[in-house]
């Protein structure tokens, strides 16, 4: 996936998870977590979804990589190998 | 045959809006069947029934609010029609009105519990002016039949004068909720709190360190969705500290304390347009941690759609609030009444801590329980926090 299909993708898993957010709002190293007012339930739901669409299974220590749109998109763009976690 | 009744989902609700029949005459019911839908200052909730059988009639139509305790459909059962009704679940045993000298309905009913467990019945009470209640006397026009348009939707003069024209009444449903009734809602139950419960509160500051090593652990060898969050094993561990005192898992109903027949766990669920709803877990103490995480997830999400069920609404004994990872360190929370205890969790923070004489850094969480001076005190309330604290330490016994 490129580096835009990955943000598309995100903005349309957290548009699900929080009808109410607006993502396109949200600037790239925000924590989206508190710009978008997601708990913890939310942000475990956003790493299902993008497991059930892109089959990436995100270990939990990573999670912390994800808190932000440049580090979710660099994460994701990546290959699964060169991500250590 | 059976009177099927609009449930009372928490002390607080007075009437309910049928905005959605989901069966038709003719359509067979199970215990567990959604019937219809149902729009409250909780939201859009949907209602179950608790009997199995035919829907023989159904006698209130889309579009009418009305009070609870209202027939809204006979249901075949098998058995002859009576007077007498077998208790309904959820539903106040139907008092009637009568008419005073003034002209108003008194209040009938406050909350019995209910065969089927645990379930708060609330009180049903037309509000309706004197004036306008003698006018629809003259004009011919069921009261019941008016949507009120007054404080709190009592039913006004014009009300009835607006039926008696023939003028439609208006449906009142909207996606979601509304964030104003439901904030209306939310204070008058924590107002009668306030006003009726002798709140006590303790807090037990607990070491999470072994529990959330488990976690991490346990979840390391998990795909994301079968992941456990913190959140599902404090739950747990309060449903089962709660077995060993079980006078802090019930209602407060009539003077009287009344032990839950089960410990249905409302969670306190936050809404992102502001407000709060607190959606029952049943039987959470014989849930297990996996079980409880589905039931945490489809309960969180369902309460934001607002596609609650009636089972879910005003069942729960007690209640369990945690502020999760963005929330204050602690929260001593307000008891919802009838229940007798709230148990808040603040966020988890890590803090030096004592281990044999020395200072680590430890994962800790500050429970704080609310309870009701009517039923217990502290030394209850003091149990039930170090027993949560004593479970937590074992967490692959959750």
């Amino acid at each position: 996936m490129t580096q835009d299909e990955i943000k598309a993708l995100l903005f349309e898993l957290i548009g699900e998870i929080a009808p109410e957010a607006d993502p396109t709002d949200l600037s790239e190293n925000e924590d989206m977590r508190s710009a978008l007012d997601l708990d913890s339930m939310d942000f475990n739901n956003l790493i299902i979804a993008i497991h059930e669409r892109t089959g990436r299974n995100i270990p939990e220590a990573d999670y912390n990589k994800l808190f932000t749109l440049k580090g979710a998109i660099a994460y994701l763009a990546a290959p699964p190998a060169e991500i250590k976690s | 045959m059976i009177d099927y009744r609009m449930p009372a989902l928490g002390a607080d609700m007075e009437a309910g809006t049928l905005v959605e029949w989901l069966v038709k005459p003719g359509d067979q019911v199970k215990s567990g069947s959604i019937i219809a839908v149902v729009e409250t200052q909780k939201g859009a909730i949907e209602i179950e029934v608790f009997h199995e059988g035919t829907i023989a009639e159904i006698t209130v139509p889309i579009g009418r609010r009305v009070p609870v305790g209202t027939i809204l459909a006979h249901i075949d059962d098998g058995t002859p029609p009576s007077p007498l009704p077998p208790v309904q679940v959820g539903i106040p045993a139907p008092v009637g009105e009568t008419v005073g000298s003034t002209g108003e309905t008194t209040a009938p009913l406050a909350g019995l519990l209910s065969s089927l467990g645990g379930i708060a019945a609330g009180g049903a009470r037309l509000k309706i002016t004197p004036v306008a209640r003698r006018r629809a006397a003259a004009l011919g026009v069921d009261p019941h039949d008016v949507t009120g348009s007054g404080v709190e939707g009592s039913i006004r003069l014009a009300d009835i004068e607006r039926v008696a024209r023939g003028a439609p009444e208006r449906p009142r449903h909207v996606a979601g909720y509304d964030a104003a009734a439901m904030r209306a809602a939310i204070a008058a139950a924590m107002s009668r709190s306030k006003r009726e419960i002798p709140h006590y509160y303790l807090t037990e500051t607990i070491d999470l360190g072994r529990a959330l090593a488990w976690l991490e652990s346990d979840n390391s060898t998990k795909s994301p969705q079968d992941r456990l969050l913190p959140a599902a094993l404090l739950l747990k561990a309060s449903a089962l500290a709660l077995r060993k005192t079980p006078r802090l898992n019930g209602l407060f109903l009539d003077g009287e304390f009344k032990p839950g027949e089960g410990i249905h766990i409302g969670w306190a669920v936050s809404l992102r347009g502001g407000g709060l709803i607190a959606p029952a877990i049943r039987d959470a103490d014989r849930k297990s941690l996996s079980e409880i995480m589905a039931a945490l997830r489809d309960v969180v999400e369902r309460a934001r759609k607002g596609s609650l069920r009636s089972s879910e609404l005003g069942s729960a004994t007690v209640t369990v609030t945690s502020l999760g990872e963005r929330g204050a360190e602690t929260v001593a929370a307000i008891i919802h009444p009838p229940q007798v205890a709230i148990i808040g969790f603040g966020r988890i923070v890590s803090r030096p801590w004592v281990v044999d004489g020395r200072i680590e850094a430890r994962s800790v969480v500050a429970a704080t329980l609310a309870g009701d001076h009517r039923v217990t005190d502290g030394h209850a309330g003091g149990l039930l926090l170090s027993n949560i604290r004593d479970l937590l330490q074992e967490p692959d016994k959750l």
